[in-house]
């Protein structure tokens, strides 16, 4: 009865990092139409071929239906409400940190990221998204000395217009999926990073999202390409403001690694889970995959999401390059009204490629959490091999977690192991903690960190450190 | 005279269903060893989880008083900081947080307590070695998950580590001794013996005589259907040890 109450108060944590920093915004009316599009395309001064790029995408969309199969409830989405365009009003071209608006630098530093400070910091190399346009890029110089491409999609469509055109679209097709066409119609910004070959980035590429004016749409376009033999770890991490109406993130990342190649992409993701009625929240209707386009490439994905009052989301590898690896580490905790519809998909072309899956949810409140996870074997993949492990994790009995793994073997020398467990949070182990001199508190972080532990260990040491933070804050004040 | 460590007044408590214990009366006086042996059954777990505060057990009736004060209106984590430690008789099993890591939280939960600095790792990795060499405990144990995959004797003799490190004021040991081999038991019986003093108790619950010839109790209590049916001296546990527990029963009842 204690533990059901304390369950209770946990799951209703309130969000930390809840405030509107108060910026003038420029705006696009709400609604979307080609006009929109034009818009946009004019505002960013494209070239022709993004434009139609834009409208074909946009085409296809209309034709397209949100996708009904996701073990998610949320009201129709009226996409003519949105604002597809919104940028914080440039004063003037910024040639440092120092000349950011210091509003925007505020609110960084309330979520604990204080640019100037991660400058210094680590060779942490940052760039950071506020709503839609890049405002401050960093460590640029260093990264070029090596020739790593590391800058906002709008600057490489003007300074790399033939990377972009070769490589935009080539994962995740516009007309991959619904949202994923709605993104390629009308993304207004994102992040670029080519590394060349050879060469083995020397610091974290890392990019902080800020969803911030109201209403407004957030479309986010990410193109990775790690040229043969390079190396790259990046790392993305956000939070949002608190407000009331739901407010739609459709982002897509597109990672292509070439022959021998490896990209480690990590994510937290800690945007505004609504209140603990489920009012508000952001959508977060992502589209991420990479491709293992060369042999012996390798792709990891790591995930701790913890935000979002609804998360549909499913980092792939397509594994076409013989011995190409494809990895998918997720966290994923849902709270108070929380719903996750989250997985991988592991699709396996070329011979001898191997896949691993660790998934691990954590359900309170009356969160709803699932893993949907894909593993293909395709009749080429010769000797191919995947191996998945989803483990749920339940705090109270209000809350659900569910597994659906989808399994298609077409290749009899394809294997295929998969583990899969439920558990509740053990009273017996609540108790041990406690005749240990921890805080209740104490023990059900201590317990939900353990649970994390094989992903955890995948991220960067300082982002690790985020995400230990992260849970335990999570789960702080709600108990006792 | 001193204030007892332990004080328990007609104790009554529920556990699932069943009223379990039936009125226990126990006074531990400050550097006493008192050993607890009793039938499958009769409550001897209970009893402890009442010390250490276990939730899902519902104390009826009694008081209880730790060096004085009221033990049962402490959080069980209180009941830690202040000095009580049960070893278990079952260590349950945390994946994912290595036994080194949690050894140190639970000494820093206790030291912060007592308004003492909290140890950092280097501190207390040299106060953990001295430690394990007291119960000859491989050092890989501790860089592994607690108690995961830990053969049952590793398991009882990380319960004496840990009180090794905790050192207590009020120790409850719930059969600590069952499934230790020959040489393991002496190994627990000397962390114990080491960790006798004139200001710390210990309760011993034990099926087992042996036990006794390496830990010499000065009383021994005989538990049956949920109270304490005869009191004696070490003689006591080679009485029952010939007899077993059927003539304290009908006596009891009788
Ligand atoms: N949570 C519970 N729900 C139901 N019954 C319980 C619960 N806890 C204890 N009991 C019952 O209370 C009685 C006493 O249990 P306890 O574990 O205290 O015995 P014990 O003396 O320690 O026995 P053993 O020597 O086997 O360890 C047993 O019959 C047990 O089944
Ligand atoms: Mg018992």
């Amino acid at each position: 009865m204690a533990e059901a109450q304390d369950l209770q108060k946990l799951a209703e944590r309130e969000y930390e990092f809840g405030f509107v920093t108060d910026i003038e915004t420029d705006s696009a009316p709400p609604g979307l139409s080609e006009d929109t599009i034009r818009m946009i395309s004019n505002k960013k001064d494209e070239p022709e071929w993004l434009l139609d790029w834009r409208l074909r995408a946009y085409k296809r969309w209309l034709t397209l239906e949100d996708p009904a199969w996701a073990k998610v409830k949320h009201p129709p989405i009226n996409y003519q409400d949105i604002i597809y365009y919104s940028a914080p009003k440039p004063k003037k071209q910024l040639e440092s940190l120092d000349e950011v608006d210091p509003e925007i630098l505020r609110a960084y530093e309330k979520l604990g990221i204080p640019l100037l400070e991660q400058k210094r910091l680590a060779g942490v190399a940052v760039d950071a998204v506020f709503d839609s346009v890049s405002v401050a890029t960093t460590f640029k110089a260093e990264l070029e000395k090596q020739g790593i491409l590391f800058c906002s999609f709008s600057e490489a469509v003007k300074n790399h217009p033939d990377l972009i055109q070769k490589y935009l679209g080539s994962v995740v097709p516009y007309a991959d999926n619904f949202y994923a066409a709605l993104n390629s119609a009308v993304f207004t910004d994102g992040s670029f990073a080519y590394i060349p070959e050879g060469v083995r980035c020397p610091m974290e590429l890392s990019t902080y999202f800020r969803i911030n004016a109201a209403n407004t749409g957030q479309f986010e376009r990410t193109l990775l390409v790690a040229d043969k033999g390079a190396y790259v770890s990046y790392l993305e991490g956000c939070t949002a403001p608190m407000r009331d109406e739901n407010q739609l993130h459709a982002a897509v990342v597109e990672l292509v690694a070439l022959e021998d190649a490896e990209i480690k992409y990590s994510t937290i993701q800690n945007w505004y889970p609504g209140d603990k009625n489920g009012k508000g929240g952001i959508y977060n209707f992502v589209t991420k995959r990479g491709k293992c386009a060369g042999a012996r490439s390798k792709i990891s994905w790591t995930q701790v999401e913890t935000g979002s009052a609804i998360t549909w989301k499913y980092p792939s590898c397509i594994l076409q390059g013989d011995d190409s690896v494809g990895e998918f580490y997720s966290v994923a905790l849902t709270a108070n009204h929380q719903q996750a519809d989250t997985g991988t998909k592991m699709i396996h072309i070329g011979k001898n490629t191997s896949s691993t899956i660790i998934s691990k949810g954590i359900s309170a409140g009356h969160g709803d959490n699932t893993y949907r996870g894909l593993v293909r074997m395709q009749k080429g993949a010769d000797g191919a091999r995947n191996y998945s492990q989803c483990d749920s994790l339940l705090l109270g009995d209000q809350c659900g977690a569910h597994t659906f793994p989808y399994l298609e073997v077409q290749n009899s020398t394809a294997t295929v192991e998969h583990e899969a467990t439920t558990s509740k949070i053990g009273e017996d182990q609540l108790f041990y903690c406690q005749q240990r001199g921890i805080s209740e508190e104490d023990a059900i972080s201590l317990i939900v960190n353990g649970f994390c532990k094989q992903v955890f260990r995948e991220l960067p040491m300082e982002f690790a450190v985020e995400a230990n933070n992260l849970l335990s804050l999570s789960l702080e004040g709600s108990v006792g | 005279m001193t204030t007892p460590i332990l004080e328990i007044q007609d104790l009554h408590a529920r556990a699932g269903e069943r009223d379990v214990l039936q009125g226990i009366e126990l006074t531990v006086a400050p550097g006493e060893v008192h050993a607890i042996m009793g039938p499958n059954g009769s409550g001897k777990s209970t009893l402890a989880n009442v010390l250490a505060g276990r939730p899902s057990v519902d104390v009826t009736h009694g008081k209880v008083l730790y060096r004085g004060a009221d033990l049962l209106g402490m959080a069980p984590e209180q009941r830690a900081r202040e000095g009580v430690f049960l070893a278990f008789q079952y260590p349950v099993e945390i994946p994912g947080i290595t036994n080194m890591y949690f050894a140190k939280a639970a000494l820093n939960a206790v030291r912060a307590h007592r308004g003492e600095k909290e140890l950092d790792a280097f501190d207390f990795l040299s106060l953990a070695r001295e430690k394990m060499k007291l119960v000859e405990m491989d050092e890989a144990l501790m860089n592994r998950a607690i108690n995961e995959g830990f053969s049952g004797g590793e398991k009882k003799r990380n319960e004496i580590l840990q009180m090794a490190i905790l050192e207590p004021t009020l120790a409850v040991l719930d059969e600590t001794d069952s499934g230790l081999d020959i040489d393991a038991l002496r190994i627990v019986a000397n962390g114990v013996n080491s960790l006798r003093s004139a200001d710390r108790s210990m309760v011993l619950i034990t099926h087992y005589q042996r036990l006794l010839d390496y830990i010499v109790p000065d009383v021994v209590h005989v538990l049956s259907s949920g109270r304490i049916v005869r009191s004696g001296g070490k003689e006591l546990a080679l009485e029952l040890e010939e007899k077993g527990y059927g003539w304290l029963e009908e006596a009891a009842a009788g």
